[in-house]
């Protein structure tokens, strides 16, 4: 195995998590009349959305105030930087220049800096919402407007990031306990991979694990 | 390692800032963009067999709030409502009884308080001022207590307000009758106010001597709601 994410990485991506998913189902709720009789309790929904979207940011402002700075700083760096291969590799949608991914794949790259301009919009778009008597009328509107179609980019962008944690076991794995199989970095990120050559076997930079080979009973001999 | 930078242009820093200025252009200038956008789907959105357009954010949709749990359901078999209290006659009619009385055709805007509004919605119903004139409203009474059937919402207004030809107990919203999600079988039409007097599933008007404040009233939204002159608000006024 392969350690892929620290635990300040995963804290600070399950607990933004939370506060992204509460702020999609109650917004849901908020915004989508039928489903808003269905549910009442306007008040509480309201509240809950209103309370964590302003918890959003805390997890990335308490990522950067710890000794783990460093761990969650290489994290971005790393998502924020693209390559030609990666940009290749979006535009054929994960066909081409499958052997140049990093640690992170474009698509996670794009995830990360859409959730990264997502965050303050909202935060500014909805403090707006609802603190509105300092603003003029027609900034209201407009971020009332900003506030809904950002939200419903970022459901199509969480929905697509879900699905492919999901459809991805060991990709999940990496975020949940914090470490995926050789094969598995070799096959998906083999540039990352290579970064972490196998200590058994120094000839080999990260392509063949012995465990994961004996797992496939019959391809050796 | 650490500290050298990884390979590549920071192309997350331009999508990071990009999505921040577009964001601005949508604040400042949303109001217009929106309007705009309204107008020109307005034949698709009006005409969308799917309703699916209905969940776009453009302007012109009603977004449907309750403030209990459920939402409260009668037939037009079961529904009555009540005026009552100063009163020298207290009513008690049927839906059939309110499809009886003069009816009051009105195609003004419904404005939220919360921004949203829907242009020229047709409604129709009975004027509260005729229905008061036939309960008979005693001299010392000076305001109304509204109340709903979903057991929670109330509302005010004063005797002066009721009165006035475009405040009416509606039946039919938006050439059909009221639903239930907008308030049903019959709500209140106050054309010159906020969204949030206009109460829904209509139940009992009860005539008084003195303000009893509203479910948001109490929360802290104006007794006085008018549009345009409430609320911190300067919207363009309904009726």
């Amino acid at each position: 195995m392969i350690d892929r994410f620290g635990r300040a990485t995963r804290a600070l991506h399950w607990a933004t998590a939370v506060c992204i998913l509460t702020c999609a189902l109650t917004g849901l709720v908020l915004y989508v009349g039928p489903l808003s009789a269905v549910v009442g309790r306007r008040n509480l929904v309201k509240d809950t959305h209103v309370i964590a979207g302003l918890a959003m940011p805390v997890p990335l402002v308490l990522a950067y105030a710890g000794r783990w700075r460093r761990e969650i700083r290489g994290e971005f760096r790393r998502l924020a930087r693209w390559t030609r291969a990666d940009r290749r590799w979006l535009l054929s949608r994960g066909r081409d220049a499958r052997d140049q991914v990093g640690k992170f794949n474009a698509g996670q790259k794009f995830n990360g800096a859409f959730m990264a301009g997502m965050i303050p919009i909202m935060l500014a778009t909805g403090s707006m919402m609802r603190w509105f008597e300092p603003f003029p009328v027609e900034y209201r509107t407009g971020a009332t407007f900003v506030h809904d179609w950002t939200a419903i980019a970022t459901w199509i962008v969480v929905t697509g990031h879900i699905l492919m944690g999901v459809s991805d076991r060991m990709a999940l794995r990496g975020m949940v306990r914090g470490s995926v199989s050789r094969a598995w970095a070799a096959e998906t990120h083999p540039l990352w991979a290579a970064e972490h050559p196998d200590p058994a076997d120094p000839a080999d930079p990260g392509h063949a694990d012995p465990a994961s080979v004996s797992e496939m009973e019959g391809t050796s001999p | 390692m650490a500290t050298e930078l990884p390979a590549g242009t920071p192309i997350g820093r331009r999508i990071v800032l990009g999505m921040l200025g577009l964001g601005t252009v949508g604040v400042v200038f949303g109001d217009a963009i929106q309007s705009r956008l309204e107008r020109t789907l307005r034949p698709l959105t009006q005409n969308d067999p799917t309703g699916v357009s209905s969940f776009l954010p453009t302007a012109g949709r009603f977004r449907i709030y309750t403030v209990t749990g459920h939402l409260p359901e009668r037939t037009t078999d079961e529904y009555r409502l009540t005026v009552d209290g100063l009163v020298d006659r207290p009513l008690s009619l049927s839906y059939d009884d309110l499809l009886d009385r003069p009816q009051t055709d009105l195609e003004l805007d419904f404005q939220c308080v919360t921004g949203w509004r829907v242009a020229d919605v047709p409604w129709t119903g009975v004027r509260l001022s005729a229905l008061l004139d036939e309960a008979g409203v005693s001299d010392q009474a000076t305001h109304l207590r509204i109340w709903s059937f979903d057991g929670a919402y109330t509302e005010s207004l004063t005797l002066d307000q009721a009165r006035r030809d475009d405040v009416i107990a509606a039946h039919r919203m938006q050439d059909g009758p009221v639903t239930r999600e907008h308030g049903g079988p019959v709500r209140l039409y106050v054309g010159p106010m906020y969204g949030y007097k206009s109460l829904k599933w209509l139940e009992r008007i009860e005539v008084v001597d003195a303000l009893h404040e509203g479910y948001w009233e109490v929360r802290g939204y104006d007794v006085d709601a008018w549009v345009g002159r409430s609320n911190g608000r300067d919207d363009a006024p309904t009726s």
